[in-house]
């Protein structure tokens, strides 16, 4: 069969490339907007078209244990949640990739609560950012599609959980046209996954996940093992090597399946470009426009989009926006007090950096607030101007903003 | 670009329009096509709208669409209530689901009405569930002979793509006759 493209939601992709990735266990709890994605694997499971166990659960924190036990022995496993749905998990968001786990996670990106809102915005995921999980951003259902089957195999290459995130509603519950590799092209790609250190055997029984101590000791058997410290520092190099493997992984799915996405980062006409535009998710395809929109007023803008989030891809950003006059990173999360995350997280890098431009930032579309093209080319025009008038700071913009009357 | 906006009530299948125009546009030859629910909590009976892009080119706007060039409204009360019209531009179409003519919409000189008796299409082919004639898909017959935009054989692809058996087979029937009795 060749592959076939058919209208569809983000939600819909998602699924779907959790059937073509054969996934053996899914785990999950309904949450808006995320609910359709475990709601079309229930419905594959149920069918038969989709040999795999539908373990329903009470909680996210269930959902992710769930995955954890089955992971642990050997299993390829699926969930998906947004928002507070997430929160719930977080005790154990943090122990699947302590353990290292190679779980994969949907996020349809929401806002969290207080006050209630099921709409988009990127503070649920930004949250777990330092959690130790691989986290890609997608943005359009076709990445979604090409990106939580690539999560699979970066995920098992480096025993490391990956989030693959999306924005909800804005592409989860957006129809738009997306090519279904057929099975055996992910076949080829993919190959199931099995890894001894994961799979419980009777002959040879293990103690998982003891308590470990500050410093290095002897385990049961006279055999040196690590400490926690140690173990953190192999969870964080697995992270660096991601930076190697997430590329790789994107150029193999290329060779089976004719797509590949970037990588950790991607650009558009970035090249020539004295101004870029930074962000993750569907909001850097909506940049792009704008860039285009700017360019026709004479401004060379250029927009740099965030694939990989963490790991934090520093040299691949670096190299993009050294000798730049401005770069602008909007942000649909906030650390409150302080500014958005990746406008943080790109200063911190480009510091010292010679040739850095001034890294401004702004927020916007919390809550599912609009953000039009039109906003968007006046956040750039601010920047350019402010970066002109000699500016390397200046307090975070945010847009579309109505506190008065 | 071809910018789409609809207005229908809760539980008249807006969405399922919207979704399926998408596809059947895509059948027809749009490489973009993107179709979504306006966003939130959603209430039956309450106005509602969504909106659909059709285009040469894959899409890269997210926005709900303002501007449109047509708007397709499930329920004629709408144009006054919801005041479906706003923002439509110069030359705009609008399908209203209606058994009058469209001379009877007192509307904005510059746009172009047109009329469909969707219910009674539905009615005909006996596309009722729970009570009530489903205007959902029948309405893509009365969008397909008023813009010319997408073929009658996708938008029947697109039907029998979303529904199986008997309900397609229904839902194909209703878009025809709401097709058929499309008033300029």
């Amino acid at each position: 069969m060749a592959p076939e493209t058919s209208v569809m939601t983000g939600n819909e992709a998602a699924a779907t490339a959790a059937r073509l990735a054969r996934v053996q266990v899914i785990a999950a709890y309904p949450i808006t907007p995320q609910s359709p994605v475990v709601e079309q694997l229930a419905a594959w499971v149920e069918s038969g078209e989709l040999p795999a166990e539908f373990v329903a659960v009470e909680s996210e924190h269930s959902a992710m244990t769930v995955c954890i036990g089955a992971a642990t022995v050997g299993a390829r496993t699926f969930t998906a949640t947004s928002a507070n749905g997430l929160a719930y998990m977080f005790e154990q968001v943090w122990w699947a990739p302590g353990a290292r786990l190679p779980i994969v996670m949907c996020i349809a990106n929401r806002a969290m609560a207080a006050p209630w809102n099921v709409l988009n915005d990127q503070q649920d995921s930004m949250s777990v950012r330092d959690a130790g999980w691989v986290q890609l951003y997608c943005r359009n259902n076709q990445e979604i599609l090409d990106t939580t089957v690539q999560a699979y195999l970066i995920a098992e290459k480096l025993h490391l959980p990956v989030m693959v995130c999306y924005d909800g509603f804005l592409l989860s519950h957006t129809m738009m046209p997306v090519s279904v590799p057929d099975a055996e092209q992910i076949d080829g790609f993919l190959p199931p996954f099995t890894d001894p250190w994961t799979i419980v055997d009777p002959g040879d029984p293990r103690n998982i996940g003891p308590v470990t101590l500050a410093d290095p000791r002897n385990d049961t058997e006279g055999v040196a093992a690590p400490g926690y410290m140690e173990i953190r520092a192999l969870h964080h190099r697995a992270l660096l090597e991601a930076l190697a493997v997430i590329p790789a992984v994107d150029s193999a799915y290329h060779d089976a399946v004719g797509r590949s996405w970037g990588g950790l980062v991607w650009e558009h006409l970035l090249e020539d470009a004295d101004v870029v535009l930074v962000a993750a998710g569907s909001l850097a395809m909506q940049l792009t426009l704008t860039a285009e929109a700017l360019r026709e007023e004479g401004i060379k803008v250029g927009v740099l989009g965030i694939r990989a989030y963490r790991p934090f891809p520093i040299e691949a950003l670096r190299e993009r926006l050294v000798g730049r006059s401005v770069a602008l990173v909007f942000d649909k999360a906030l650390s409150y007090g302080y500014e958005g995350p990746i406008c943080s997280d790109l200063r911190g890098c480009l510091l010292g950096v010679e040739g850095a431009p001034p890294v401004f930032g702004a927020v916007c579309g919390l809550g599912g607030r609009d953000v039009s093209l039109e906003q968007l080319a006046d956040a750039a025009r601010g920047a350019v101007a402010d970066a002109a008038a000699g500016m390397r700071t200046r307090e975070t913009d945010w847009i579309n903003l109505h506190l008065e009357g | 670009m071809h910018e789409i906006r609809w207005h229908g009530r809760g539980g008249q299948g807006a969405v399922t329009s919207a979704k399926v125009l998408a596809d059947a546009a895509f059948r027809s030859g749009f490489a973009g096509v993107t179709s979504q629910p306006s966003f939130g909590a959603e209430r039956r009976g309450a106005p509602i709208t969504a909106s659909t892009r059709l285009a040469d080119e894959p899409l890269r706007v997210l926005s709900q669409v303002s501007e449109p060039d047509i708007i397709v409204v499930l329920d004629e009360s709408l144009l006054d209530v919801a005041n479906a019209t706003a923002g439509m531009k110069a030359g705009g179409t609008v399908i209203v689901n209606s058994p009058k003519a469209p001379s009877e919409f007192a509307l904005r000189d510059d746009l172009r009405v047109v009329t469909s008796d969707v219910i009674g299409a539905a009615e005909a082919a006996n596309l009722i569930v729970g009570g009530q004639p489903m205007v959902s898909t029948a309405i893509l017959g009365a969008f397909a002979r008023a813009t010319g935009l997408v073929t009658m054989e996708s938008v029947e692809a697109a039907i029998a793509h979303a529904f199986h058996g008997s309900a397609a087979a229904k839902n194909i029937e209703a878009a025809r006759i709401a097709f058929d009795c499309t008033r300029a």
